[in-house]
């Protein structure tokens, strides 16, 4: 980590309570990133923050809003939110036209996901603190999830584990935490508001 | 049943000892992209490791499709207390020798699956297909 990167993150330290705070949504693909965005953004701000599909890749540029403004048992926390592409290491388009798109769309859509997928790394540096959102029905154990988190210690960014899809049968979110003992973990999920409240609580304590 | 090949390339800590950041990511990835699966002694570090992903998305076209990584290193994941410190003391002088790096094309290694101590690697059925018809629309740019 650079100099000014630490000299960041100390000031950081410092302002975050007066300030409005990068607040970054990482994780590998269709893990519901925006889906959550979407949910704060809902609660918060009246309106939602991007489009969401089955398809992976949906998100393929580093959307932002800001001054988001959340309040909980009497605190106030104000941050902007950064939703970015998923991660991933590989990208065919060959799977996007198996998920029904044309093959141009299919060969556009890969294109746009490795640029974001740079995208996504390189903003790391920018992140106040950042929420790791995660498919909890899916193997932990990936290396997409552990070189994100890796890269998040490194750079002494704070981490909050979201293990979203708690609302599917196959959700495990145990074998999250087993996976990533050193770091707080929440279950929830995003699309249906579940357990929402004590992430909002998770969210103050990562931050504070 | 036509036999399938596939070439399994180790590489020693030596021989990315000494090699920039840059140039162990090339090195890895240009093997990769040779349809070899790298074994690497050690892994990289943590940063390298997302400055390779970043590298390999650079580099996905239609026949390169990217890779399938995984790090194991079941040693030091059981380390506490001193024993981990220590280790860390000796990875920051000489490098991170523990454990293995596996690294795979996405068009050969499906999937890499990983328990504490052991990996799985999962091959595509079609390779020799994908390979075949990427050897056809190379020749059709031709």
């Amino acid at each position: 980590m650079g100099i000014l990167a630490l000299l960041r993150r100390f000031l950081f330290g410092w302002f975050s309570r007066k300030d409005s705070i990068k607040l970054g949504l990482y994780g590998p693909p269709n893990a519901g990133k925006t889906t959550l965005a979407n949910k704060i953004c809902l609660d918060w701000l009246g309106e939602e923050m991007g489009q969401v599909s089955r398809i992976p890749h949906e998100t393929r540029e580093i959307q932002i809003k800001e001054q988001i403004k959340i309040e909980h048992k009497g605190k106030t926390l104000q941050f902007n939110l950064v939703d970015t592409p998923g991660i991933a290491t590989k990208i065919d388009f060959e799977d996007f036209i198996k998920a029904g798109l044309p093959e141009k769309e299919a060969k556009k859509r890969a294109k746009e996901a490795t640029k974001g997928v740079i995208d996504a790394i390189k903003w790391l540096d920018e992140m106040d603190a950042v929420i790791v959102v995660l498919d909890s029905t899916k193997d932990p154990y990936n290396q997409v999830n552990i070189t994100i988190l890796g890269n998040l210690a490194a750079r002494n960014i704070p981490v909050l584990i979201a293990a979203n899809k708690i609302d599917l049968k196959k959700s495990n979110v145990k074998k999250v935490q087993a996976a990533f003992p050193q770091y707080p973990v929440i279950g929830i999920s995003a699309k249906y508001g579940k357990n929402i409240d004590n992430f909002y609580s998770s969210l103050f304590k990562l931050v504070k | 049943m036509k036999n399938k090949m596939v070439m399994l390339q180790i590489v020693p800590y030596e021989e990315i000892m000494t090699l920039s950041s840059v140039g162990r990511i090339r090195k890895l990835l240009n093997l990769a992209k040779e349809n070899k699966i790298v074994l690497l002694q050690g892994r990289l570090k943590k940063e390298e490791e997302a400055e390779l992903i970043k590298a390999t998305m650079e580099e996905i076209n239609e026949d390169f499709k990217g890779i399938e990584l995984a790090v194991i290193n079941p040693t030091v994941e059981n380390l506490t207390g001193l024993k981990r410190f220590k280790n860390k003391v000796i990875n920051a002088l000489l490098g991170n020798r523990t454990g293995f790096t596996v690294i795979g094309p996405a068009n050969i290694v499906k999937q890499i699956k990983k328990d504490p101590n052991k990996i799985e690697l999962l091959t595509s059925e079609n390779t020799n297909q994908k390979n075949k018809k990427n050897k056809r629309r190379n020749n059709k740019k031709r």
